[in-house]
């Protein structure tokens, strides 16, 4: 059972955790909750842009090809968009499995490829003004393990 | 004929979103050349070999042959997550 969200408001975290808590069967769940980050208090706040025929097929897709690879039973994706707040969450992946390893991996798969292949664009509101983040390089390279 | 979406940085630069043309049969790379000419900002935004495309929601290179209907959008590389 998958749970994909892309909306305009909070993450609620401790339900989609209970979602994943509930089956007997699996001993394990990983989370993983991206949030915005300000260094020296430069960033106020992000505005998130996606392309909305897209993305849920390109998330859908993501986990399919998590769940080609490994045992795992419950999938929660949910990404935020539009504006958001320095601290709060952007993205949550949750995963449930009989055992950590397939919910650990599984889980830095979806968020390696949904760094490079989800459509949404992050642009940051600063002190001085806003500009477009730049896609980074590391990014490019986590995916690389997986392929 | 094909809808055109833009996205991002893209989007800003030309200041438009969307726009329906006919461009069926074509490549995407001929797309972007016939779009360049439409003058200096269409150039300029299109013009980074970092552009990525998507036709009907899913990624193509800039070889893709645009069929009728097909629905193309042009995009910087992704930032989410």
């Amino acid at each position: 059972m998958n749970i994909i969200e892309v909306n305009q408001s909070y993450i609620d975290i401790n339900s989609l955790i209970t979602w994943l808590y509930e089956l007997p069967q699996d001993g394990a769940v990983v989370t993983f909750i991206g949030k915005v980050r300000s260094l020296e208090n430069q960033v106020i706040s992000l505005t998130l842009e996606h392309y909305p025929q897209m993305t849920e097929k390109v998330l859908r897709n993501i986990i399919h090809q998590a769940r080609d690879r490994w045992s795992i039973n419950r999938v929660a994706l949910v990404h935020r968009v539009g504006k958001i707040n320095v601290n709060e969450s952007i993205v949550f992946v949750g995963v449930s499995s009989a055992h950590r390893s397939d919910a650990f991996a599984a889980t830095e798969f979806i968020m390696d490829v949904l760094k490079n292949e989800a459509p949404f664009w992050k642009k940051e509101q600063t002190g001085n003004g806003e500009n477009w983040v730049e896609a980074k390089q590391s990014d490019v390279n986590a995916l690389k393990k997986w392929y | 004929m094909n809808k055109i979406y833009f996205f991002a940085q893209i989007r800003e630069l030309l200041g438009i979103e969307s726009l329906e043309l006919m461009v069926e049969q074509m490549s995407i790379a001929q797309l972007l050349e016939q779009l360049s000419l439409r003058g200096d900002k269409w150039a300029f935004a299109l013009k980074e070999k970092t552009v990525l495309c998507a036709v009907n929601h899913a990624l193509v290179d800039y070889h893709h042959i645009i069929q009728h209907g097909d629905e193309i959008a042009f995009f910087p590389p992704v930032t989410g997550g």
